[in-house]
């Protein structure tokens, strides 16, 4: 090695690594890494951005006010819309809110105010973490076997109750996440003004966090509005609008997947313009949350 | 200012509800109350699909798991070709997502230009996000039709001397279902790779230029050492995604009980799209209990590998501080 070194000419910049074998095939590992590197990115750029520019250029088109309005035409016929999905989703959305929102937070609450470190709280953060990797169609055979074949009719409700146990998680871990973030010291300033415990919590606390907290909704609200598997075996579907939720309810992941294998073109066509309404939703919801989140990381600190 | 009975004190003193002010004793038995009733749940979910599942499991014990027919006519239920369906599209899927995703991640967080590392961030997690009935759309109104035409019989005609390239060419195949997987964790290893790379201490990176290394070396020796845990609870947490995953495999499998071959452009089943797609039919007794037994195969796979890859990110946590 040394004599390699010696037999160089004195290097112009004194920081530049010496020409030797060596170094020159640690150089060219280098740039087969990088180059590498680049063409994982770009692959996985190409075709994610087709994905997407695909769905845009078919669904686009077909965006119009009668999507949003009125039912599914019979038999293909041109025209009508998917507007009971979208109503069926809102309620679907809400009925799981209504379940989920509050058993998640108060988790969330659990976690953060009372549980710490205990061995209890860390059971329910692990048991809570690995809900939120079980598929959902088991939470769609579960509320099945609960509700609908029971009940012996497909509903709203059992969609609602599948949809709410898929919000518990990601509510619950957000919430403790941000809540955690709140400053000690605010804590103890409200108790040391003779505040209670629980209001310091319900009055101090929260309040502090809200955005946070209200992100983590927004996100499972978003999440839940886009699944299909768990509504397959309990909301099933609706041709017409309908807010009864003892009978089944459409949804609009649900229209796309069976506009989706339809032999109707206009049918197809509306597939992909549901689609296209969901992505904007999710954009529309992830640019919330950082907007949302920005905020919050200053005002804490 | 306490009133109550000395027993249920006890009690309360054994939750942490002793001692206080009754209006935090009741705020804090309602909280307990609703994490209670979550656990309830999660138990009540696990309780419910191993008893439904109970005709099957005592009929057939372990050829369940074996058997090729899945048959309502004669009553005789098996999800071979389910369980050999779900293991090959994962792992398919595994296997290309992972070394793209990866050195998708390296690429964002080491060598690529602060102004695009944003956007391109950005359309990862956009698409980590992306409801998985658009990708079975896609998978099956644009992915499946190229595949038959073009790539299938372009692959037999490079590589059809692999057995995985033989036979006849099916749009809807496990192909295309570990193609669309592919697509689907990309997102989701990408994004989880990222995040745990960028943890690594600039100190480490730093101290490893000093000593004249290149970036490959830096990553190979700062970067990888110290994220791999972190990657791998990600990569175990994909697999469980791609295993579970239930609309966008079902819309391009082809959903039939072909028998066991190596062959990846046969139409196949996965355990969930056997759930999706004979639920409907399902009549009280063994029918019943079987697609419900597949959701308990799903559930088993499922928790193993997420309870896996949770310890995996839990161990990262305690080195590095990252909260995934």
């Amino acid at each position: 090695m040394s004599a390699l070194i010696e037999r160089q000419q004195p290097a112009a910049n004194p920081f530049q690594a010496p020409r030797t074998v060596h170094n020159a095939r640690r150089r060219a590992s280098n740039i087969a890494i990088i180059a590498l590197s680049l063409l994982a990115t770009a692959f996985a750029v190409a075709v994610l951005l087709f994905l997407l520019l695909y769905i845009l250029r078919q669904g686009l088109p077909y965006i119009n006010i009668d999507l949003f309005t009125k039912i599914p035409t019979p038999n293909g016929e041109p025209g009508g819309g998917i507007g009971n999905a979208i109503q069926g989703s809102l309620i679907l959305v809400g009925l799981a809110s209504l379940f989920g929102i509050p058993l998640g937070l108060f988790t969330g609450i659990y976690l953060s105010e009372f549980g710490g470190r205990t061995a209890i709280a860390t059971g329910v953060r692990f048991l809570v973490d690995v809900l939120t990797g079980i598929p959902t169609i088991i939470f769609g055979l579960f509320a099945w076997i609960f509700i609908v074949v029971p009940q012996q009719g497909f509903s709203g409700l059992a969609g609602g109750a599948a949809l709410g146990i898929i919000m518990i998680p990601i509510v619950a871990r957000t919430s403790e996440e941000v809540l955690r973030l709140v400053p000690k010291e605010l804590r103890e300033a409200s108790l040391a003004l003779g505040a209670t415990e629980s209001r310091t919590i319900l009055r101090v606390v929260i309040p502090a966090a809200s955005s946070g907290i209200i992100t983590g909704i927004v996100l499972a609200m978003a999440r839940v509005a886009g699944e299909t598997a768990p509504l397959l075996m309990t909301a099933f579907g609706n041709p017409f609008f309908n807010s009864d939720i003892t009978q089944p309810v459409e949804s609009l992941p649900h229209t796309i997947f069976t506009f989706a294998e339809s032999p109707y073109q206009g049918q197809i066509n509306q597939a992909f313009a549901g689609s296209l309404v969901l992505i904007v939703l999710i954009l529309i919801t992830s640019f919330a949350i950082r907007w949302a989140t920005g905020g919050f990381k200053q005002r804490v600190q | 200012m306490q009133q109550s009975l000395p027993g249920t004190r006890s009690v309360a003193r054994l939750l942490g509800l002793g001692n206080r002010r009754p209006g935090d004793t009741l705020f804090r038995g309602i909280t307990l109350l609703l994490v209670l009733f979550v656990v309830v749940i999660i138990a009540g979910v696990v309780w419910i699909i191993i008893s439904n599942s109970m005709l099957t499991i005592q009929r057939f014990g372990f050829s369940f798991l074996t058997n090729q027919a899945f048959d309502p006519v004669h009553d005789v239920y098996g999800v071979g070709p389910a369980i050999f369906g779900t293991l090959v599209t994962s792992a398919f899927a595994l296997l290309f997502a992972v070394p793209i995703g990866v050195g998708t991640a390296i690429f964002l967080v080491d060598f690529c230009p602060l102004a695009i590392q944003r956007p391109l961030a950005f359309i990862v997690e956009l698409l980590a996000a992306v409801p998985s009935v658009i990708y079975g759309l896609f998978g099956f109104l644009v992915l499946a039709p190229w595949l038959q035409g073009s790539a299938e019989p372009w692959l037999q005609k490079y590589l059809g001397f692999l057995p995985f390239f033989q036979g006849a060419f099916h749009g809807l195949s496990l192909f295309t279902a570990g193609v669309i997987l592919v697509i689907m964790i990309l997102p989701l290893i990408t994004s989880v790779s990222r995040e745990v790379i960028l943890t690594t201490p600039t100190a480490q990176r730093e101290a490893l230029l000093a000593l004249g290394a290149t970036r490959w070396e830096v990553i190979r020796h700062a970067v990888l050492p110290y994220s791999r845990i972190g990657i791998t609870g990600g990569v175990i947490l994909a697999l469980g995604r791609a295993l579970g995953e239930t609309m966008a495999v079902t819309m391009v499998v082809g959903n039939q009980a072909s028998p066991i071959s190596p062959g990846l452009f046969n139409s196949g089943y996965t355990l969930s799209s056997v759930i999706a797609n004979q639920f409907n039919e399902a009549t009280p007794g063994l029918f019943f209990s079987a697609v419900i037994e597949a959701g308990l195969l799903v559930l088993l796979i499922t928790l193993i590998t997420n309870i896996i890859a949770r310890i995996l990110i839990y161990r990262m946590g305690r080195v590095g501080g990252l909260v995934a």
